[in-house]
Formats: structure tokens, sequence, C-alpha cells
């Protein structure tokens, strides 16, 4: 397959104006004639939607939760990135790009990261019309707070709970267009297939998961902005329905899947406490601003925390780390957690834990200044755990968060289907190895709100379309294919239930294609994963029926995708024999142990192409080229 | 760890008549979420040839406002300020008995078991839960200066996550905390003063076509709010309506 990056010419900094001039335009009045498919409803699909629609275009938006505002953007905590430079700290546009692309670990595609620091101050702009309620000084401008991975403070929040805010900022114009009837809304909708036609992207199969029925929807391009598939790991801080099947279909439907290894473990979150456990709560990375992170010097010190003198403590982060001390990035914050964790040195009951302590900073701003900061994530911690944070150090450990992998797209953001599009964390384009914090609300709402009513458009407008409808045989052999997958997962009646597998299928993906991985590991996955496959569609137990509200039905065919899904991303780290970002090889790492890139031979996007159930997916290459900044390695000491 | 009886509404679907039924919830660790208690209970279903009990839940941190139930009678259960995802089984003890159920409001018709439909929710922000701004040509973020008051009053009332506890909880299921919320948050700010009172007498309106009830002062919905939103926020309404309707506001 050709991959064809469509990054326009000319110097870093003029591309997009440029390229927003050179596309082709659609005519106002043309608009309405031009049906697109969203499927999901967070950051970047609502925002989409209710961005197209506004434009005119005619939009159907799915998404499987009961409402749009539930999408899991809402969960972010922290903050949103923008190049303001309102601090007068010495931010900027060119800044802000760069510390994306190092944090990435040089992995992504500059123009792209470029673009996207670029349309940051827009975000900001937009948002506050809409009445996000940002976080203020006294004076009444806008406030900023520091993150992980930078040294200017350019994140804008609102407290902890600025996913929810500027979610419901873009649930809210996704409202506003449905109230106008240019949206229709299909909540408890989800998408189970892509239906292409003449070579092009034209139509979804999704299941109404009320009813049960299977129904097929037409269009003229489908974008996917469906988040990322953190939950092959089962446990993780995603919301219990985020799931791959949307991108899955669409990658068995010709669209290349790039660098699916890189996942990102965040290093702050609740340590898990028993096997019945069904997710990870992250507590935000805005904690390390004031917390600071240890554990004991000694091996199996199991004094209570605030019984260990402080010379008796290795504030490891900012030993190995001066320079960026507990606000590295979360990388390279998650390996160190897993180190000193491996050493034995860390606690809680499974050892699996390091402290992340707040009484310096209580003595030196006082309890009420901390609760103003991060009062809501000290309750949802002692909530959780029943220990109170504002009196013993809290426990974290890393966790699956985020993943940097996803669809291939080009600088249009269109994967390599033609008039198919991926957003958000549904493609790969922006973050390279490893994502910056604060980051992933920014190009959500950066590819919805600013990008894809730009590039869409010169898709559209070149034509070439034949008329479809949901009567033609490819939409209705899709149904076909679903229904009989649906009737196959039903009848099978075995003894072992979804979430058991998709338990076992988390653990080996945890243990050999985590935080670190090796070749030995990497090939025993490899060898376990179609095994447990083979034992999901011999032996697993969906009840009920396909004609129901059916919760079993729906998490079997998700798991069904991420036990496909889970073996690309371990061919993925296997073939990549560097460290980069979150992809630690053990085999490449210096003399200290830091991850050691390989320009030489991996500075490339390796963009998996489906052969069919049987066939090896094939490895495309798409050369990654710097021509505004020199590669170097990454140092944060 | 604990053993706890359970008696949960179970209902097919949104024709059938639904009833309790009892299980038994063995080997509950007080560390478990309720609704991992919820998830033990439904793989033993699940094993034993049963049908497991459909609930509404997605992030588990408390944030996306998927899942409630009523818990004893009481919405999201005995902790304040939590919802049912970050309720926790130490706030049990062995033995107890927990009758769990849905939302009861005419407004949030039962799809299935636990599962109710709160659509409605939807509707009433379509009336005018929003600043009517376009993408582009917003001004900058700082040209317009809120007092940091107005905005920390602002986000009190923009924290509500739409889980719907409020109509629950309330003896004439009406949804005035929600919408209240809405319109306080949207009407502290500058931004979104233009549109202030057209948007409560609309989203006024659409909760009494969804058959919410009216609200009588009787505070239940503070209580139950997972994120302790007040009442004012009703006042705050009222208030509003009332001016709009003063100054002829259609």
């Amino acid at each position: 397959m050709e991959l064809n990056s469509k990054v326009p010419p000319g110097p870093l900094t003029a591309k997009w104006d440029q390229h927003k001039f050179d596309i082709k335009l659609v005519n106002p009045a043309n608009k309405r004639k031009y049906d697109i498919i969203v499927v999901g409803s967070g950051l970047a699909g609502a925002s989409a939607a209710a961005t197209l629609s506004e434009l005119g275009y005619r939009i159907k938006c799915f998404c499987f939760q009961d409402s749009p505002r539930r999408a899991h953007s809402i969960a972010a905590q922290g903050g949103i990135n923008a190049a303001k430079n309102y601090q007068n700290d010495g931010d900027s546009v060119f800044r802000l790009f760069y510390d994306t692309l190092k944090g990435g670990d040089f992995r992504s595609r500059e123009s792209n990261s470029y673009r996207l620091a670029q349309l940051s101050v827009n975000i900001i702009d937009q948002c506050v019309a809409q009445g996000v309620p940002f976080a203020r000084e006294y004076g009444g401008t806008l406030a900023n707070r520091s993150f992980g991975g930078a040294q200017v403070s350019r994140t804008f929040y609102a407290r902890g709970q600025t996913g929810q805010q500027l979610l419901l900022g873009a649930y809210q114009a996704l409202e506003k267009q449905i109230a106008k009837g240019l949206v229709t809304m299909y909540p408890r909708t989800e998408m189970l297939d892509l239906v292409m036609i003449d070579g092009r992207a034209r139509g979804i199969v999704v299941r109404n998961l009320i009813t049960g029925k299977i129904e097929s929807h037409a269009a003229d391009a489908v974008v996917l902005a469906t988040g990322g598939y953190s939950n092959v790991f089962y446990l993780s801080t995603n919301a219990r329905g985020s799931n791959a099947t949307a991108i899955w279909r669409a990658y068995k439907r010709g669209a290349a899947f790039a660098n699916p290894c890189f996942t990102q473990i965040h290093p702050t979150c609740i340590p898990v406490s028993g096997d019945y456990q069904s997710k990870l709560t992250l507590m935000s990375e805005s904690l390390r601003n004031d917390g600071r992170v240890w554990v004991p010097k000694a091996k199996g010190d199991k004094r209570a925390p605030n019984d260990i003198p402080h010379a008796e403590r290795d504030y490891y982060l900012e030993r190995k780390y001066p320079a960026f001390g507990n606000l590295g990035p979360r990388d390279i914050t998650s390996r160190a957690a897993k180190e000193v964790c491996d050493e034995g040195r860390g606690v809680g009951e499974s050892g699996r834990g390091v402290y992340l302590d707040f009484a310096d900073a209580i003595k030196r701003l006082g309890d009420s200044t901390i609760t103003e900061r991060y009062g809501n994530l000290f309750e949802m911690y002692e909530r959780i755990t029943d220990e109170n944070p504002y009196k013993v150090p809290m426990r974290i450990y890393p966790a699956p968060h985020y993943t940097m992998g996803g669809l291939w797209v080009d600088y249009n953001l269109m994967t390599t289907i033609p008039g198919l599009y991926a957003l958000g964390e549904a493609n790969f384009s922006d973050h390279g190895a490893n994502r910056l914090g604060a980051s992933a609300l920014m190009q959500g709402l950066a590819d919805g709100y600013f990008v894809i009513p730009y590039t869409i458009g010169d898709y559209l407008a070149r034509g070439g379309f034949n008329a479809v409808n949901t009567d033609m045989p490819e939409f209705k052999s899709t149904e076909r294919e679903i229904a009989e997958k649906t009737s196959k997962l039903l009848a099978i009646d075995g003894k072992r239930t979804v979430d058991s597998i998709h338990r076992e299928l988390g653990h080996i993906m945890w243990d050999y294609c985590g935080m670190s991985r090796n070749d030995a590991g990497l090939h025993k996955a490899l060898d376990m994963i179609p095994k447990l496959r083979e034992e999901f569609w011999t032996d697993v137990n969906v009840p009920g029926s396909a004609v129901e509200l059916n919760q079993a039905l729906e998490k079997a065919g998700r798991v069904s995708d991420f036990l496909e899904l889970a073996q690309l991303m371990v061919r993925d780290a296997i073939n990549r024999t560097e460290s980069c970002g979150a992809h630690f090889r053990e085999e490449s790492q210096t003399p200290d142990g830091e991850a050691l890139r390989d320009d030489e031979h991996f500075a490339y996007v390796a963009a998996w192409e489906y052969a069919g159930a049987d066939a090896a997916p094939i490895l495309n290459k798409e050369p990654l080229e710097f021509e505004s900044i020199h590669l170097s390695t990454r140092n944060y000491k | 760890m604990m053993n706890l009886k359970l008696h949960v509404w179970r209902q097919p679907s949104a024709k059938d008549t639904g009833r309790l039924e009892t299980y038994e919830a063995r080997d509950v660790s007080p560390d478990m979420s309720f609704l991992e208690m919820l998830d033990v209970v439904n793989e033993d279903l699940i094993v034993t040839g049963k049908r497991p009990i459909a609930f509404d839940h997605d992030c588990r941190e408390g944030i996306c406002g998927s899942c409630g139930m009523m818990i004893n009678g009481v919405a999201h259960g005995p902790q304040r300020g939590t919802a049912t995802c970050q309720l926790h089984m130490r706030t049990f003890k062995d033995g107890d008995e927990i009758v769990i159920e849905p939302w009861r409001a005419q407004a949030f018709p039962i799809i299935k078991d636990l599962v109710v439909d709160r659509s409605a929710f939807d509707r009433i922000i379509q009336r005018g839960g929003y600043i009517s701004v376009n993408t582009g040509g917003a001004p900058d973020g700082n040209d317009i200066l809120v007092g940091k008051d107005r905005a920390d009053h602002a986000m009190d009332a923009a924290a509500c996550i739409g889980c719907g506890a409020c109509v629950a909880a309330c003896p004439n299921a009406s949804s005035s905390l929600f919408t209240g919320a809405k319109i306080t948050h949207l009407g502290k700010l500058p931004q979104g003063q233009p549109e202030r009172d057209r948007r409560v007498v609309a989203m006024v309106e659409q909760m009494d076509e969804e058959g919410f009830g009216n609200c009588s002062w009787f505070g239940e919905c503070q209580e139950a709010c997972p994120k302790e939103i007040s009442i004012d926020v009703i006042k705050q309404m009222n208030h509003d309506y009332v001016a709009a309707a003063a100054r002829g506001s259609d």
C-alpha cells in the first residue's frame, strides 16, 4: 500500500495556512447535499459533528452510551495545553511543538505536531466563548498550571474536571445543532462495521443496543472518533465501555493501523487492590506539581510511611532527574516506579506502589490551598482507598491510560481508505511514542473544531461519488456477516464468561507487552494470544438473545476484537527492536537504564496492513523526516 | 469478607412487569466498589445459566454520570456526595440486606432491570443549555475578564454529571436541580448573558413537557447529588424565570 502523508510543501510554520488555501472548498449551498457520519461523541467526535453541521453538512452522530455527554473524554482531569504564553514564561507555538515532539521521542509527524501547537490557542478561545468555566485569577484572567514534560506553565484547567467541562462545551454545541435538526443523534448505538463501495467508505452498520436491531447508514464520508484501545489490558484508566471495535473493523476493511505498540502507561494511578478490580483510577498528573514521589531506601521496609525518617526515604525522581524532578514525562516516570518496585522497595500490601507525598506542600501552602487545587482528587482517593491523603501519603502505581497508536492518517486526517477519517485518540499522528500530559484534550478538539472542518471539504469537493443507499448488496452482506457473528457468539454456550477471558488477555498484555518488553516475552505472548482466542470462540458463555439489551453480548463483540488487536500490538513491539518513548525494549537501553532510540533503523511510522484472517499483516513504513529540528536524545536530567 | 442478601429489581423490558428477585452476594471484600460487587454477582449468574443484571455504567470514577440506582431507597446509596460507582462495600456490613432498584420517575422510563432512559435531560439541554457560538471567530480568551468568584460559582454548578439522582430522590420527580445547575453555570458567566432570558423560559417549559414534577423545596435533590450541587441553583433558576417573565421574554 502507498502511504502518502500529503504533508504540504514549504516551511513548517506556513504549511497549514498554505494548505488551507490550496485545498478545495465546498460551496456553502452545496454542503447540505453531503451526508457525513461521525462515530463517537467525545471531544473529537462531538466537536467535529457540531462544527461540520454548523458549516451546513448533514450529520449523523453515533455513540454507544445513553447520551453523548458520557463519552470518556469526560474523565480527563488535569487540563489542556495551549501556547498562549499568558504567563510570560517563554512559551511559544514552537516550544509547545518542540515539547510535543521531544515528549513523543521523535516518532510523530513533524507537520501534524506543529499544526496541533498552532491550533492550541484557538481552542482556548473557542471554549471560553462556549462558557467553559476555566480557572481564573482574581483579576479575571485565565489561570495556568504546570504539567509533566514541560518547563513552562501552559496548562488551562477547570478544577480537576477539565475533560468534563470541555466535553460539556462540545456536547452543548452538539445539542444546539441537534435542536436545529441539523445533526441526528443515535445514542445507545454501536458501530459494528464499515461499508465500502467502489473503494470508498460509504457507510456503517450499527446495532441498536436497546432493541438489538442491526441497521445500516449510508454517507459520503465516515469520521471515526472512537478513542483508544487501552482496554486491551483489561485493567486501565479507560471507561469500561471504551473499545477498539470501530477502528479494528476499519483496519480489517483496509485502513492501515499505525504504531499499535505505542501505549502509554500513566504513572499516577491508584494501585490494584484485588482480583475483582474492574478498572484503575487515575490521579491527575497535576498532583506531581506539589506531591513528592518516594519509596523507602531499604528493601522490604514495612513501616508506616510517616514513621520512616526523611533520611531513609529515596525521592528517586528528584535524585535521578534533578532538572524535571517529579514533573518528568509519563513514560520515564512510570518506568522509574516499576524499577524501584522490581528492586523490592515498593509499598502497600502488594509491593506494587510508590508514595506520592503532600506533607511538604501542605506545610508550605496550608491545607486550604491544597484543597483548592486538588480537593476533588483527594476526596476520590479517600473514597477508593479509605486513606486520607492529607495525613498519609497517597500510594500510586502506573496503569494503562492512553494509546498513541491508532489508524494511520495523512495530513488531512484521512486513513488509507478514501473517505474514512480518524480523529483524536483513534488516530496515531501527533504524539509519537509518548503523549505529554494535557495534550489529549488539545488534540481531540484541534482535530474536531479546526482540522476536519477544512480538510473533509477537499475530499468531498473532488466529487466522483455514485449515489448509494442501504439496500445495496454491500450493506446487506455486511449486515448478514454481523448477524452471523452474533449468532455464533450466542451459540457457543461454553463455561467461561467474557470478563474472565478479557482479564486473562489483560494479564498477558501487561506482563509481556506492558511497561517493558523483551523479545522472549513478546514471542510468548504471540503464542498465548491465539490460544486464548481459540478458547474464547469455543468456550465463552454469552447469555441472552440478540434482540434485546444484552450487555454480555456487547462485551463479547468488543473482546473478540481486542483478542485480534492484541496480536498486532505484539507483532509491532517485536518488530521495533529500539526503545522509544513508552515502548521500552529491554534489549535497547543506555548503561543507566534509559530508553535507547535507534534513529538509523526506526525513524518511521509502522503502518500495518490487514492481509486476511490467516495471513501475517504487511508492514508499511512512512519515513519520519524532520526539517525543523534536530533529533536529540531525550534528557530530563 | 462479607455475605450480603440483595433484592434486585428485574424487568426484562419496558413492556414487561418487573419484580424484586433475591440473590446472595458472597465473599464481598470491603474494598470492592458497589458495581464491582454487582459484577461478581453477574459472573455467578452467567456461569449458573441465568441472566445477568443489566445496569448502566462506564467511567467508574464518578464523572460520566452513567451509573445510578436506588440503594435501600436512597439514590446512589448511603454515602453523601458519592455516585454508585464510587460507593465502596466498606459502607455495608456482613449480613446486610440491600434493596436495589432503578431510578423511579415517569420521565425516566425503564429500559431493562436497572437501566432507565434519561434522554429527557438531553432534550432539556437542547432547549437552550448552551451558548450559541459557532466554531471560529471567538475573541481571545482573556478579552472578557471573569472574576474568580464568579468563575468558581459557575464551576460549582457546571460540575453536574447528569446522572438523574436529583430526579430519583425528589418526591415530585422534579428535574429542577439539573436544569437549575445549567442555568446557573451559564448565567454566572458574561458569555451566557445574551441568551439568559430565553434560555430559562425554554428549559423550564421543556421540563414540564417531559413530565417532570415541580419543585416544592424538599431538598432531597441536593442530598442525593453526587456532586453536592446546592439547591441555590433552583433559587437562581426561579429568579431568572421571574425576571425573564417580567421583561416579557418568550
